[in-house]
């Protein structure tokens, strides 16, 4: 164990897991990230690999992409506009079954700009076929890195690691880093299924008609889904070599008999069990389920741990506008026909803190049944009134 | 010699590949049965294709530059969607191709990774002016910057033909696009615009750039060849008729080539490191007039009227001035700059 910033844990962890090509363009909150695996890179301390700078993100994916297809265990980070400034390169990766591993410092995207944390840069690219697993802490924001590899390499699809921008890469927390002989054991050698290679010549990224082309994308699918399998495996192989839980579909805390159930992704659920805990403690019936495994979307495990809910409350830090939760919608998915009530609260946007307190209170009203189907928390209603009465004037 | 046919590709009036009068070691690549046939016949390219025609040889020529240890990049367009319509492929050299704008950068992470496993394959990146010059152009000043050993090379055919002929950065002035239409009192595209990819290839200081032509395949090879000598990033930017695009008749693909070569239209030159090396003289200088005439993208200057005559004056003076410039005149058989 040691006191070291998210960041640095994620490279150290990234670094044990034997990159070959590190490509990265800055943007906050992913740039010390890439400014420790710089470093690792240029003191030599990862021979053999070729950490390059360049003047894109649609570059760095590229690259990646290139590195990938020619057999090379590639790896890239970004954030926010950066992974919007990618999205034809994200699709093209995933389209031609590049085990490429990312993190994405999750952040708000603009206008307005807003550099801190939300979850609108992922929730934008959750369809382009990565499959996109999100962290809790520090620790396993780490350990994700070393079953994301494992993962998108046994399945050929890449992977996507979302973690907290500046609430987790950010912070100091004490962080327990592998040892290579441990990552070693768990992670072999990338060997890529088909590579770019003289000697037997293949096409890659051919045109592809009508003809079959939704058999293609009908693959990709069935592919996906085998991530639904094989996550939980790996998470228990891990558990077993690692001597901890990390990683997962889905996460649940004190659901037994609860009536009432909040589900999230990534760092707000540890808030979210502190106020579990505190409404427990006065005899409510809460619990909170985390959901690690957003795409590909966990529809049975969601569905068999929210089974016993009366209401739902889905907290998350997006909001599609014109429509609502897109985590809230995907949950109202799984639990098909005889749905309890969901409640989508929108929060954290654009970084504002999420409270205990603001928390505790749209639970209370969820139960008193005073809670809004789709509910901003913390707004600031008079500043919105007076806007909008100004709007109806023009 | 083993392995050359010195006559059977003998070609009247070409520079093609009839070189039985040259001894079997100055060749073409395409002059060998041994040759690597890296885009093979059966494509769907269009009658007269002059990308179809620069690939073959380029690719030929960088196969046998690196002994078959080579990888293509390939950038949306033309070439990649007549070469490998699925389950088709044309290609016989390992090839991938990602999407329109990234090939420089695809190609620079393949030779990352090449780099990194210590192996002596070799990248070669390909697409048309559109892929290159326009949307490609960040990827590309990015490649040419970090100087990755990747030769790129841009077939130009001065429009987006793929998606039915509009404007690039490389259309020439006047020339009618579909989307610069002949109409109006500034018909076909504007004066003053565009960029000169040579040029800016040759500001990254890269270690070589050089222009080329279908219509003289043999420095076309030649050219790949220097290319493939050295290590570092090296941009071949070809000049390839389009009959489709630029409404020319198939059969001349080759001859308007030269016409725009011999006219100063098009100069072929090399530069290292930021500077003009060589240039190819203008054996035997031509007006543009013959050269626009065999285009229809160019019917509209031709109408009889004042205002045509202008326009054709006005190519005429950007011709003039590459031959200034690149020292096109010189007797010489190629020119030595300084």
């Amino acid at each position: 164990m040691k006191q070291i910033e998210g960041s640095r844990a994620i490279a150290e962890t990234v670094a044990l897991c034997r990159p070959e090509v590190i490509c990265a363009y800055p943007i906050t909150p992913q740039t010390h990230i890439v400014e420790a695996l710089s470093e690792i890179v240029k003191a030599g301390e990862l021979d053999p690999c070729a950490f390059i700078n360049v003047e894109s993100e649609f570059t760095a994916l590229s690259v990646a992409i290139g590195a990938s297809a020619a057999g090379s265990r590639a790896y890239t980070a970004t954030a926010s506009q950066g992974l919007l400034y990618m999205t034809e390169a994200l699709y093209n990766a995933a389209g031609l079954g590049l085990p490429i591993v990312m993190t994405l410092g999750t952040r708000a995207i603009g206008a307005p700009i807003n550099i801190w944390n939300d979850h609108s840069d992922a929730m934008a690219l959750r369809d382009a076929g990565w499959i996109q697993l999100f962290a809790e802490s520090n620790q396993e924001a780490a350990d994700l890195h070393v079953m994301a590899f494992r993962l998108a390499e046994e399945l050929s699809v890449p992977v996507m690691v979302c973690v907290d921008g500046f609430i987790l890469t950010h912070a100091f927390e004490p962080v327990d880093i592998p040892t290579q002989a441990d990552v070693d054991g768990f992670l072999p050698p990338f060997e890529p299924r088909e590579v770019l290679n003289p000697a037997e010549p293949i096409t890659i990224g051919a045109l592809v008609g009508p003809e079959a082309f939704t058999e293609v994308k009908g693959l990709a699918h069935q592919k996906m889904l085998r991530a639904i399998e094989r996550i939980p495996a790996l998470a228990s192989e891990f558990a077993a070599r690692f001597g901890r839980t990390s990683g997962g579909l889905v996460r649940s805390y004190r659901t037994f008999d609860a009536d009432t159930v909040v589900v999230a992704l990534g760092s707000v659920s540890g808030t979210i069990q502190e106020v579990v805990d505190a409404m427990r403690d006065k005899g409510q019936a809460v619990g909170s389920l985390s959901v690690g495994t957003f795409r590909p979307f966990p529809f049975a495990a969601v569905r068999q741990a929210l089974m016993h809910a009366v209401r739902v409350v889905v907290v998350e830090k997006n909001v599609a506008v014109g429509m609502g939760g897109v985590l809230a919608s995907d949950v109202r998915e799984a639990l098909g026909a005889e749905a309890p009530l969901v409640h989508t609260v929108v929060a954290g946007l654009g970084g504002r803190a999420i409270t205990t307190t603001s928390l505790r209170r749209a639970l209370e009203q969820a139960h008193a049944g005073t809670l809004e189907l789709l509910h901003f928390l913390d707004l600031d209603r008079p500043v919105v009134e007076r806007a909008t009465a100004k709007e109806m004037c023009r | 010699m083993s392995g050359q046919q010195p006559i059977k590709f003998y070609q009247t009036g070409t520079f093609t590949v009839g070189n039985r009068l040259l001894d079997p070691e100055k060749r073409t690549v395409q002059a060998s049965i041994g040759r690597s046939n890296a885009l093979t016949s059966g494509h769907r390219a269009c009658q007269g294709c002059g990308e179809a025609l620069g690939a073959r040889y380029v690719l030929d020529a960088a196969m046998r530059a690196t002994n078959g240890r080579l990888v293509a990049v390939n950038a949306t367009g033309c070439l990649e969607v007549f070469s490998t319509p699925y389950p088709e492929s044309a290609w016989q050299v390992a090839w991938l191709h990602s999407l329109f704008g990234n090939a420089a950068a695809v190609a620079s992470g393949v030779a990352a990774a090449f780099r990194v496993k210590r192996s002596d394959v070799r990248v070669l990146a390909q697409g048309g002016d559109g892929g290159t010059m326009d949307i490609g152009f960040g990827c590309l000043s990015g490649m040419f910057e970090r100087n990755d050993d990747v030769l790129y090379v841009c077939y130009d055919n001065e429009a987006y033909m793929n998606t039915g002929v509009q404007r690039s950065s490389a259309t020439p002035a006047g020339a009618r696009t579909s989307t610069t239409p002949a109409v109006g009192s500034d018909p076909g595209n504007a004066f003053g615009t565009g960029k000169n990819l040579p040029a800016l290839a040759m500001a990254h200081g890269i270690p070589y750039v050089a222009t080329a032509s279908v219509a003289d395949l043999h420095d076309l090879e030649a050219k790949v060849d220097r290319a493939m000598a050295v290590h570092g990033a090296r941009y071949l930017h070809v000049h390839v008729p389009c009959p489709l695009g630029w409404g020319s008749d198939p059969a001349k693909t080759i001859e308007i080539a030269r016409l725009a070569v011999e006219s100063g239209l098009f100069p072929l030159f090399e530069a290292e490191h930021g500077e003009v090396v060589r240039s190819t003289p203008i054996r035997r200088r031509v007006a543009v007039d013959p050269y626009l005439r065999l285009q229809t993208r160019f019917a509209h200057l031709f109408d009889g009227g004042v205002a045509g005559a202008e326009v054709i004056a006005r190519i005429q003076a950007i011709a003039d001035k590459n031959v200034a410039r690149f020292r096109l005149a010189s007797t010489e058989t190629e020119s030595e700059l300084p």
